[in-house]
């Protein structure tokens, strides 16, 4: 159904609709859609409009500045970079093993990291269509609306942002694009001071972590029907997980699982990812297209984030996220991964709660403490990093000269992975919910509503700027202007075939 | 209620930390929100900007569609500010500048690692790339620039209230940094 409406046969025929920019989700992107007459939708596209050149103008840098140059792919998950940066530089210095001190100051300030991430996605960018509904009136359907009509949500979700943050101004010196990883370890650990700090609110954290839950499966099962089927589509899932096959974001092999949940793969060294993934590239996105090669471009995109992490994993090791994620798995049909895409942020939920569990466990292990931070080996020519970032698997890959300078450099960010996925979605709601009729701004942002459950971060995406401000110019196939649209668009801009 | 300040805010060739740092005034959005409305920003829905009392830009124009957006944000806003590295001097996006940009678009899409197929997107949907990556007061006059990467949550409450207030602005010495 949805794959004939990637590419229309005759777009010149066609009126275009475009919702841009897409808000409240971060960075910059569009959707096009290409209606006919009776308003019947032909073709429907997310595009990636921003490109940055990263790959190229890192060549020439020597790589210790890597992990602080490339974090600033993303300020929403600048440490998931970072980490992954510093993976991949652990790797080039020959670093092969940290010391517990190391490891476990940038699992803190990676699970401080995933906290506030997710916060800020549920609460600040999706809770106001979740609370109020798709169709809530333009003015009222944001943060602020929830800050007066739901003051006591919308303080937890501030507040448990703001724990994060903290823990990562605490492990990186700076909340956002800090310091703290380096090739071979990290450049400071905790003092006493700030382990007492952090562990003043933590039990408050992890009450709140489900009180979260609790309210993302009251409007789940509250709309059940709706939220199981809106944008869902059936997908193979990867994620990375423990040797153990528990729930890991920090380490661990790469795990996919096709739809029926049958590996594809499974523990495969993050060394070896370029025998298994490739990345295709169409011409309407600078954002490029991957799939496991072993499945051909047509069938082997997959979803990664969240909602692969909690089906992919066998279990947490956290108390109160294990007993979520058992009835998670259970609202799959037959014990198959659970598919809904709406489900996205029940995961992302169970999530948070697991990092605000193990921020605990981690904050009562001396180790943090160690002033035994770095290793260093020999130099070697390449290095890969992978981690599992708030919005799903990250790679980063760099060779280097004999004299450290980096020659090549390679990213998969997680929200690439999740590109077909995306447009599968918004094609599923297109056809499901806007063909045939008259478009108005609600119907729309269901088209939003779709992406925004994947969490997508633009701004990773291209490797490019990251955006995110977004007009709706939107006119209906008989060329009426809906309010608040712009950019007429009566045929400057075609899509082509 | 009623005369509530317009506030609105884009962010352009940039990584979109200026605005998490703008969140990381934390718990004082809650005061803010009863002295500003938000119009155009990325957290509303709220698509074309309408007249405002401050327009924020985070990030330099690298695109055809930067520059369009920075001159309806000066066009409609009293005061324009010009927040974080990129606006105020390009910032990391403008380290592509020493490459030609067509060697940029061939690392990533002609030469790049794992690529099953390979090709320069060019969808006129794609906005249009600028040669190189400039500050936006290139091209727009700015009122007031923030420094910073990004200008922390505190930087940016003291800039905002004493603005609010119609006080001169001033950032005592340990808000201001560079880096």
């Amino acid at each position: 159904m949805s794959e004939q409406l990637e590419t229309a046969t005759n777009p010149e025929n066609l009126q275009r609709v475009v919702i841009e920019p897409l808000t409240r989700v971060e960075g910059h992107g569009k959707v096009t859609l290409l209606l006919d007459d009776d308003n019947h939708v032909r073709q429907a596209r997310l595009h990636i409009v921003e490109f940055r050149g990263f790959e190229k103008f890192i060549q020439g840098r020597p790589y210790w500045e890597v992990p602080v140059l490339v974090q600033r792919l993303c300020g929403i998950c600048p440490v998931s970079h970072h980490l992954a940066a510093a993976k991949a530089t652990d790797a080039l210095v020959g670093a092969t093993q940290l010391t517990p001190t190391a490891e476990k100051v940038r699992r803190l300030m990676h699970f401080g990291q995933t906290l506030q991430s997710h916060a800020l996605h549920f609460f600040h960018l999706c809770s106001p269509d979740l609370l109020f509904g798709f169709d809530d009136a333009v003015r009222h359907r944001n943060i602020v609306g929830v800050i007066e009509d739901h003051p006591e949500i919308a303080k937890q979700g501030v507040l448990l942002r703001k724990y994060g943050q903290e823990v990562i101004r605490v492990t990186a010196g700076k909340r956002i694009h800090g310091t703290g990883a380096i090739p071979g370890g990290v450049n400071k650990s905790l003092s006493r001071e700030e382990l007492d700090y952090l562990l003043s609110d933590i039990e408050q954290v992890v009450t709140w972590g489900g009180e979260a839950v609790a309210l993302i499966k009251r409007i789940y099962f509250e709309q059940l029907e709706y939220h199981q089927a809106f944008a869902s589509i059936d997908s193979s899932m990867l994620s990375l997980v423990r040797p153990d096959g528990a729930f890991e974001i920090y380490a661990g092999g790469l795990r996919a699982r096709d739809v029926a949940g049958k590996a594809i793969f499974d523990h495969v060294d993050c060394n070896d990812y370029e025998q298994y993934l490739r990345e295709g590239v169409k011409s309407w996105s600078y954002m490029k297209f991957p799939y496991i090669e072993s499945l051909g471009a047509e069938n082997g995109w997959y979803r990664v984030g969240p909602l692969a992490r909690v089906n992919n994993c066998d279990y947490f090791d956290t108390p109160l996220a294990e007993q979520e994620r058992v009835e998670f798995r259970a609202a799959g049909a037959g014990g198959a991964p659970l598919q809904a895409t709406l489900a996205y942020h029940w995961a992302r939920l169970i999530e948070l709660l697991h990092c605000a569990e193990a921020i605990r466990e981690l904050l009562h292990d001396p180790d943090l403490l160690g002033d035994d931070l770095l290793v260093r080996g020999e130099l070697q020519s390449r290095g890969i990093g992978v981690i599992e970032a708030p919005r799903g698997t990250l790679f980063h890959h760099y060779e280097i000269d004999a004299d450290g300078i980096v020659e090549k450099c390679n990213l998969i960010v997680s929200t690439t992975n999740n590109n077909q996925a995306m447009n599968e979605s918004i094609r599923q709601v297109a056809s499901n919910y806007l063909d045939g009729r008259h478009l108005t701004e609600p119907l729309l942002n269901q088209i939003e509503v779709a992406v925004r459950a994947y969490d997508p971060c633009l701004s990773c995406a291209t490797h490019a700027l990251g955006k995110m401000p977004l007009e709706i110019s939107l006119l209906d196939s008989r060329g009426e202007l809906v309010e608040r649209l712009v950019k007429s668009s009566t045929g400057e801009i075609r899509a082509p075939g | 209620m009623a005369d509530k300040l317009r506030v609105a805010t884009a962010s352009l060739a940039g990584c979109f930390g200026c605005h998490m740092s703008l969140l990381d005034i934390d718990e004082r959005i809650l005061p803010l929100v009863e002295l500003v409305e938000f119009d155009r920003t990325p957290l509303t829905d709220i698509k074309v900007i309408g007249d405002c009392d401050i327009g924020i830009i985070e990030g330099g124009v690298a695109n055809q569609e930067n520059v369009e957006v920075l001159l309806e944000f000066r066009k409609h806003c009293k005061i324009l500010v010009s927040m974080g590295a990129c606006a105020v001097n390009g910032g990391i996006p403008a380290m592509r500048n020493q490459f030609e940009l067509r060697e940029c678009l061939e690392e990533s899409y002609l030469h790049g690692v794992g690529l099953g197929n390979a090709m320069i997107p060019s969808d006129p949907e794609i906005p249009l790339l600028l040669n190189k990556v400039h500050p936006i007061h290139e091209v727009v006059k700015i009122d007031y620039f923030l420094p910073g990467c990004p200008p922390s949550g505190d930087a940016i409450w003291t800039f905002l209230t004493e603005l609010l207030e119609g006080k001169p602005v001033s950032l005592p010495y340990t808000q201001i940094h560079y880096d």
